[in-house]
């Protein structure tokens, strides 16, 4: 009788987890997120994900803002894009305790300028952006900005520029010395001549094929992330990822809750399962990024901590955040950028 | 503008004219709703003034196509002077998408005329292998043309191997590059209305050049060449439309750098740009180009008819 | 005699052939031949394997591209089919239907979607949907699918219908078919080849339709092209030409009963 109870409880457990069954649609960056892990959350809840992808901050609002809302539940732009998100209404309100695993933030992220309160996001993953150098083609000093915007002859024709506005014009204002959301005059036309400029050195804009173009050898300079180029050293050891002393720019993706969301719960699950410890850490052992989330290190892969690309040496500059600019100047970068494009 | 298809009058039969309209019916409705009214709100939106950060506000103004025509300098505020780099490129695109042309022409012509020539029984199987790599997906094909040009790719090995180059050449990422898959992607378009054209030839009257000395040259510039004229003509509009607004070449073989009309306008979409009256007031200004090209065209083919 | 087949030749003519149909051919021999590569390298040869081909069935990505390839193939059968029947009729009217205003009008509508070039059709298509608040998806891409196979059906069933003399139906109706009948018995299997062809072309077209369904698509609907597109951006991948291949035979499959069909069509 006792067994029969007790079988009959767990039908009606199964029958449960069947019934809360849903779906649930991400929108995430490319190669990324492990589908391994994919697998795990949706053998645990039983929920039916599907992923789609992009490739820069910019690009993922612009399909969200043209007619993307209400088809994705959640997605994962970085710091300055939450902040930008919110002000333009994209993002809906986790409310106080809807979230069970909240308490697993780390302090140091728990109350980001760009999301005071967390009350939009969760910290997904964090890391760098700078470029990498194939070693075997290039045996200069690496950790200068020169390499990208005022390369050496023998790297001319031979860089990979990421295809995303913020991070290449950031990395451009570290590059001349500027300020960010800059509104002097004479500084601007000095920044979008030193792009057009670095542009006939430039072999192409993307974003997809940073790692590929790097380890194929099709160039030698290449604007990657530190994970990403991680990855890519261990698929060839010659590529080095540089911390130029003019600085670089960091940036924190964060897992954000869409406005109108169609799976709204299962958004919630999503987010109260990336915020255990064990499942973000296999987020950073994939993608090699760091965590925003407390005790995951007896879950980490030990290289991480050792990582050349995540550890900065002492000559490099500061790292940098992605100013949200207002309208007016960012009418001016826009136009830079619609430049540096065409 | 129908002057590009037949117009089906050879055998004006009226066996169905009472149900006409009802047959036609489902056409309009689909292409009416899917294909006219988009172009419609395209043109309207073309006309729309651009949000913050994404999307439309629907106030109109002429700002898309000021900012085509007109470079205000980066600040907005300078004196407006022509502004060059929209018609750049689109100048380009006309320029890949001729070369391609050209390539196309210098290649499809011998071979469709070799083709047109062969015996009646193995023509077919010339036309079948013509025809069987426009049934391969482009994007494939594509990305083959990518494959085969990459800088370690079987190319370069090849001339490496037998020695003509010392250096593997560099073609991945050029405009090159773009002009080849543009030539490669539709050169079967360009072969197929040649053939029909030159089979339709009566070679006696290259014969009749012949008998009064003209030389072969000669008379397929003079006799051929002109007898043809409305094949080559389609053949050339059939590879160079297509190639005026392609985006999967510039993309996957041009390094998305140097653009090209189609990856201008997918980038006001798709990508960081986020402009959408812009990305309509461009995709207005290539469909227009092409309709007066297709208008030109097809007075060109009443002519010649004419004078048939 | 011989001085008649000597005015058709030219010399170099046949080797601009055979260079043409080298061209045409080379990058898809080379990407077949990859496929068979053993090595995960795209450079180095390691001798035959058919393990490309088996991670495109179990491989972590089998699962998006099985749905993708099942998306692509639902698609192409209901957009060819529906636009096959809806370019037989209006074929019919044009061809059969007598002299009346609307029939130039009628035939530029149909072959709108050829003359357009197609990125300014997908931004027309991406934008009408947006404003009429349709949610992109599925249906998205079906509807727009089945608008613009419409010409590519067209054109063959056209070009046979003219071929066919009306006299075997006006024959038919003389000996009392009604019109309806004399369409059903004689007209369409006489049109069958053109009509088989029209389906054909128009299957193809959608399958390989990259651009518009990249407009159009929804959150998480890919199809094969689209999908292709996806990992190729991010560098050219073993089993993406394992797919290739695929698909290129299955498309040459799908040329060799079209040239019977047409084939079938000349002797008829």
């Amino acid at each position: 009788m006792k067994l029969l109870t007790s079988s009959a409880m767990a039908l009606a457990l199964l029958a449960n987890s069947a019934a809360a069954e849903g779906e649930l649609v991400i929108y995430h960056w490319f190669e990324y997120m492990p589908a391994e892990l994919l697998e795990k959350f949706e053998a645990e809840t039983g929920i039916k994900v599907t992923m789609d992808t992009y490739d820069s901050n910019e690009a993922m609002l612009a399909s969200l803002k043209a007619g993307g809302m209400g088809t994705y539940d959640v997605a994962v732009p970085g710091d300055y894009m939450v902040q930008i998100m919110a002000g333009e209404g994209l993002l809906d309100t986790i409310a106080d305790g809807e979230l069970t695993n909240k308490g697993n933030i780390a302090s140091a992220w728990a109350d980001p300028s760009f999301d005071p309160g967390r009350k939009h996001s969760i910290p997904y993953q964090w890391g760098s952006t700078s470029f990498s150098v194939n070693t075997e083609d290039y045996d200069g000093e690496i950790n200068t900005t020169d390499l990208l915007f005022n390369p050496p002859e023998e790297l001319s024709g031979k860089i990979n520029m990421l295809d995303s506005q913020g991070e290449v014009m950031a990395l451009a204002a570290l590059h001349m010395g500027f300020p960010q959301c800059d509104t002097d005059r004479d500084r601007l036309s000095a920044l979008n001549d030193m792009l057009q400029n670095a542009k006939t050195h430039w072999a192409s804009f993307n974003s997809d094929t940073a790692k590929e173009v790097l380890v194929s050898g099709d160039v030698s300079v290449g604007m990657i992330y530190d994970g990403f180029s991680a990855k890519a050293r261990e698929e060839r050891a010659s590529i080095t990822y540089a911390f130029p002393t003019q600085g670089y720019v960091v940036w924190m993706d964060n897992v954000v809750l869409l406005k109108d969301a169609p799976n709204r719960d299962s958004a919630i699950k999503f987010m109260d399962f990336l915020l255990e410890p064990e499942n973000i850490a296999a987020v950073s052992n994939y993608a090699r990024y760091g965590l925003g989330v407390t005790g995951a290190e007896e879950f980490l892969d030990p290289d991480l901590a050792t990582l050349p690309e995540a550890n900065p040496p002492e000559t490099a500059g500061a790292g940098a955040f992605i100013a949200v600019c207002d309208q007016a100047t960012q009418a001016v970068y826009d136009q830079i950028w619609t430049n540096l494009k065409n | 503008m129908a002057g590009g298809a037949a117009p089906g009058g050879s055998t004006a039969s009226d066996t169905y004219a009472r149900a006409r309209h009802w047959l036609l019916m489902p056409s309009w409705a689909v292409l009416g709703v899917f294909v006219l009214a988009p172009v419609c709100v395209m043109v309207i939106y073309s006309f729309l003034t651009k949000e913050f950060r994404g999307g439309v506000i629907w106030d109109p103004t002429l700002a898309a196509y000021d900012q085509f025509f007109f470079d205000r300098g980066l600040f907005g505020d300078s004196d407006p002077k022509l502004q060059w780099t929209y018609i750049t490129i689109f100048w380009r695109s006309i320029w890949q998408a001729g070369l391609a042309t050209i390539l196309s022409l210098l290649i499809g012509f011998p071979t469709a005329y070799y083709i047109a020539t062969r015996p009646a029984k193995t023509r077919a199987l010339w036309v079948f292998l013509i025809t069987i790599p426009y049934w391969v997906n482009l994007l494939i094909r594509t990305v083959s043309m990518k494959f085969l040009l990459r800088d370690e790719g079987p190319l370069n090995d090849f001339l490496l191997n037998i020695g003509l180059i010392t250096e593997p050449l560099q073609i991945i990422n050029t405009n090159l590059a773009v002009q080849l898959g543009l030539f490669y992607s539709y050169l079967p378009f360009m072969v197929l209305p040649i053939y029909a054209a030159v089979e339709r030839y009566n070679f006696s009257m290259s014969e009749a050049a012949a008998d009064l000395y003209a030389t072969k040259w000669t008379t397929l510039r003079r006799i051929v060449l002109p007898a043809v004229r409305p094949g080559v003509i389609a053949g050339c509009i059939l590879v160079f439309v297509p190639s005026l607004g392609a985006f999967l070449a510039p993309d996957l073989l041009g390094g998305a750098k140097n653009f090209m009309i189609g990856s201008l306008i997918e980038e006001q979409f798709k990508g960081n740009a986020g402009n959408w009256p812009f990305g309509a007031a461009a995709s207005m200004i290539l469909l227009s180009m092409v309709l007066i090209l297709l208008m030109i065209f097809a007075h060109q083919q009443r002519r010649a008819e004419a004078s048939a | 005699m011989s001085a008649k087949t000597d005015v058709r030749t030219y010399t170099g003519f046949r080797f601009m052939t055979i260079l043409c149909l080298v061209v045409l051919y080379a990058p898809l021999i080379v990407v077949t031949v990859y496929s068979f590569n053993a090595s995960r390298s795209l450079t180095v040869w390691e001798g035959l394997s058919l393990r490309w081909y088996a991670e495109v069935f179990v491989g972590p990505e089998s699962a998006k591209f099985k749905q993708a390839a099942l998306n692509s193939f639902s698609i192409a059968l209901i957009a060819a089919t529906l636009a096959t029947a809806i370019a037989t009729a209006a074929a019919t009217a044009i061809v059969r239907g007598g002299k009346f205003r609307l029939r130039t009008p009628s035939l530029g509508l149909i072959t709108l979607p050829i003359m357009v070039p197609e990125i300014v059709l997908a931004v027309a298509t991406l934008i009408f949907f947006n404003s009429v608040g349709f949610t992109r998806g599925y249906m998205t891409i079906l509807v727009a699918h089945i608008a613009f196979c419409i010409p590519f059906a067209y054109l063959p069933i056209q070009a046979r219908m003219q071929g066919i003399e009306d006299t075997y139906e006006h024959a038919a109706m003389d000996l009392y078919a009604t019109r309806a009948q004399a369409f059903r018995r004689i007209l369409l299997p006489l049109m069958m080849p053109g009509i088989i062809s029209g389906f054909l072309l128009a299957f193809i077209v959608s399958l390989d339709d990259f651009i518009i369904t990249n407009f159009v698509k929804g959150a998480g609907v890919e199809t094969l092209p689209t999908a292709i597109f996806g990992s190729v951006k991010q560098g050219l991948k073993p089993n993406i030409m394992a797919i290739s291949t695929m698909l290129l035979g299955f498309s040459i499959v799908m040329v060799t009963l079209s040239y019977f069909a047409s084939k079938r069509n000349n002797t008829q």
